[in-house]
């Protein structure tokens, strides 16, 4: 075939996109590849893909939605820790000479990828997991504001996900960094794929968080049951309406920023180019507008989860609900206000830079105050140490130190000091994983029954939380020693041989965390083999305060078969300890939205045409953006959106939770 | 005991459907405002009826917020009572965080912009 014709159909790939060259990547082919297979043909001969495609794909049920956020999260954590293993393995072997394993092609892709995948893929699925499968059950709805719009979001993210996966076997992801930051991300520098990657990857799964966001904020809006009031809703609720405020907000100037980039690496304008006007810091200020807001969107779920446990844990009504509402919401405010502590060192005068470094002090105030509401909501409490309350007590003490040294970086001088050095790396993973990562942990055991109706295996969960306590201590304390020595970050071989104990020290670290993560997948695993025994009758197994532990375990599909009326904040507490009877009588047909496989369509179809962009291949891009149209317009003529649940099935899921409630009292 | 734990709210996802639409005459109000605003700008342009080009710029620009403001009130149905006041909440909050983002990055790019421009090209600055 002529190299015009193979051009039209292939745009710029050709076999020598294939990473054939680089045995890492082909050993980790031929294991992934096996792995699927495997899958596959389980799958297959199970005859579970119908099941699969009916009851979960398509599926609008805002649960079913959130467990697959959360094994979305849970799967790309595996990749994006395979990276974190490969960097502290160079850096640990990288010294006297050696140039260690990786050539620094490939590992500038994966401290890349690391970044890219940990927070957009791993973070965000895990938090957008948890507020889709709690929220509408802590408000006493029958599901969130727009089912449909919910599954379409979820197979946006997967899209973004899958074609930043592809870049690992289908050429190769952005060697800039997780920011990509230009001149070094123009077309100019970065001529190869992998920034296109890096652009359209992100692009389809932030329009799915942008519109998962718009469906949150109108059901906490609007959906609430009778009774809750803004002041009556739970505390995780509180925060996932603010974090969602904080997505709908901030994500639309991340797009645009990659827009912009877009255009210029594809049609040649000068938005972010050294010369023609264009100006690089631009991009730096644009994209950090977006950057502070989202590590708030991770935190203060997080947050929320922790209320919720350590209420649940210690027996008693949160200490300060009130104040920790302010909290909240002006921690939402202020997130908006510092985002240029990022780049202190970049050029702005002493005004900007005390501004800023003003503002971002000023953030640790409210964050202080929830401390102390969670130490007084313990104080005299009877504390249960159960795993959600230990992942609690680990989190407390990491986060405030994480949270220290954030005041520290946040003293403009120090910064100049510190700036992208190791410190600043401790410091992010110090907050995010003793954060955010430990929130998710701590809100997979406490809410694991309610999904599943069996508890989680204690020992496994002990066994990795100590792996993942001391595994990171290990890990970064060392990242803080060299930081303040002046390594910078991002760095393939050392000169100084004085370093390397350090590194080695921060390698064992990151194993014993490997060793966390292999745990909790056992955990998983075992619990299920004993989920007689670890199961759950009464909805209620932790005797909790909020309504999601009024219904069953799990949740029948409409939730509650008759909608709650809520008169005090700690809602089923309020209802236990008045002795609230269960309805048995008096049920009607439930109005519920249908399933659909539209979300899946369009998604697939964007994520096709993300790959006919990173390739040129202009044709599948065409034809992806117009299928989308018409699947898109066609699905406004689908009548069939809603059924309605029979009384009978009605009457039959009550009864047999009124035979199980009968046989555990 | 405490039957109204559970009143039967079936119906409950209608409550919010009460918007005020508009009438007719608001619709044409809305009309006849948005097009006057439109086409003075075209002809203070046109006519160069003002004194100097920044000055029409500016006018153009407060003729825009003002269609921005008609546009709210006679096509979105925008009131400080609509949706329970939601909705001035989510604009006033909207409001905030532009003028955070505008007003930020201009001070911020000013600073860059002064501070960091190579030395060959200093002399050619105002």
């Amino acid at each position: 075939m002529s190299p015009d014709l193979l051009k039209l159909i292939f745009g710029r790939l050709t076999f020598e996109s294939l990473p054939l060259h680089e045995p890492i990547v082909v050993g980790t082919f031929a294991v992934v590849a096996t792995g699927g297979l495997i899958m596959f043909a389980g799958l297959t001969y199970f005859r579970l893909w119908g099941y699969l495609w009916s009851e979960w794909f398509t599926s609008v049920d805002h649960k079913r939605i959130g467990i697959m956020y959360m094994i979305l999260g849970i799967v790309m954590l595996l990749r994006g820790f395979a990276d974190a293993l490969m960097m502290r393995l160079q850096q640990a072997l990288a010294f006297g000479g050696s140039e260690g394993y990786l050539n620094s092609h490939h590992y500038d892709q994966v401290f890349t990828a690391h970044g890219v995948i940990m927070i957009f893929f791993v973070a965000m699925p895990l938090v957008t997991g948890l507020m889709n499968f709690v929220v509408p059950l802590q408000i006493g709805a029958r599901d969130v504001s727009f089912p449909f719009l919910n599954n379409f979001s979820f197979w946006m993210t997967v899209g973004g996900a899958v074609l930043v996966m592809a870049s690992l076997f289908i050429g190769e992801f952005a060697r800039t960094g997780w920011l990509a930051y230009p001149p070094l991300s123009n077309i100019g520098y970065s001529p190869d794929v992998g920034v296109d990657y890096y652009i359209w990857g992100l692009q389809v799964a932030g329009i799915g968080t942008t519109l998962s966001g718009i469906n949150l904020i109108c059901t906490i809006v609007k959906l609430r049951c009778p009774g809750m009031t803004m002041m009556r809703m739970p505390v995780f609720t509180w925060t996932a309406l603010c974090t969602n405020v904080l997505i709908v907000a901030s994500f639309p100037v991340l797009t645009v920023v990659l827009a912009l980039l877009s255009l210029d690496r594809y049609v040649g304008t000068n938005f972010f180019t050294n010369d023609f006007g264009g100006s690089p810091m631009m991009y730096v200020n644009l994209i950090w507008i977006w950057g502070h807001p989202e590590v708030y969107i991770l935190v203060l779920p997080a947050f929320g989860i922790f209320s919720e446990v350590t209420s649940t844990f210690s027996g008693k009504r949160l200490f300060g609900y009130t104040s920790m509402v302010y909290a909240t919401v002006v921690i939402t405010i202020l997130s908006y206000l510092v985002w240029l502590h990022h780049f202190f060192t970049m050029g702005s005068g002493a005004s900007v830079n005390s501004f800023f470094g003003i503002t971002t002090m000023i953030i640790s105030i409210p964050t202080g105050a929830k401390m102390f509401n969670w130490l007084f909501t313990m104080y005299r409490g009877r504390i249960r140490f159960e795993l959600p309350m230990m992942w609690t007590i680990a989190f407390m003490l990491t986060f405030v130190l994480g949270g220290m040294t954030g005041v520290l970086l946040a003293v403009p001088p120090a910064d100049f000091v510190l700036h992208n050095s190791l410190f600043l790396i401790a410091h992010f993973h110090n907050v995010i994983i003793g954060g955010v990562v430990f929130g998710a942990f701590a809100g997979i055991g406490y809410w694991f029954p309610k999904a599943f109706g069996f508890k989680l295996d204690p020992f496994w969960g002990k066994l990795s939380f100590w792996f993942w306590v001391t595994g990171f201590y290990l890990a970064f304390m060392p990242l803080y020693v060299l930081g303040l020595m002046g390594v910078t970050r991002r760095l393939r071989v050392f000169d100084d041989p004085s370093l390397q104990i350090w590194f080695i020290i921060a390698g064992i670290g990151a194993f014993l965390v490997f060793l966390g993560i292999l745990s909790m997948l056992m955990q998983f695993a075992v619990s299920f083999l004993r989920r007689e025994q670890l199961k759950d009758v009464t909805g209620d197994p932790w005797d909790a305060r909020t309504l999601e532990w009024a219904t069953s375990s799990p949740p029948p599909a409409y939730n509650f078969a008759f909608t709650p009326v809520v008169h005090d904040n700690d809602a089923w507490w309020d209802m236990k300890r008045r002795g609230y009877q269960r309805p048995l009588t008096g049920f009607k047909p439930i109005h519920m939205p249908s399933s659909t496989g539209t979300g899946i369509i369009l998604a697939g179809l964007a994520t096709a045409m993300g790959f006919g962009l990173i390739w040129y291949i202009w044709w599948l891009a065409a034809a992806s953006f117009a299928a989308m149209l018409v699947v898109g317009i066609g699905h406004t003529f689908n009548y069939h959106r809603d059924f309605d649940i029979p009384a009978d099935d009605v009457i039959r899921a009550e009864d047999a939770r009124t035979k199980l409630l009968a046989g555990a009292k | 005991m405490n039957t109204d734990t559970h009143a039967a709210h079936a119906d409950d996802h209608h409550q919010g459907d009460s918007h005020a639409h508009g009438s007719f005459s608001t619709y044409m109000l809305g009309f006849v405002l948005s097009v006057v605003l439109t086409a003075t700008p075209f002809w203070l342009v046109m006519s160069g009826a003002l004194p100097s080009k920044q000055i029409t710029a500016l006018v153009i620009m407060a003729f825009a917020v003002v269609q921005i403001v008609v546009h709210m009130i006679y096509f979105l149905h925008m009131s400080p009572k609509s949706e329970n006041g939601w909705s001035m909440m989510a604009l006033i909050f909207t409001i905030v965080m532009v003028a955070i983002a505008l007003s930020g990055s201009l001070w911020v790019m000013n600073h860059l912009n002064s501070n960091m421009m190579p030395i060959h090209q200093m002399t050619g600055m105002k």
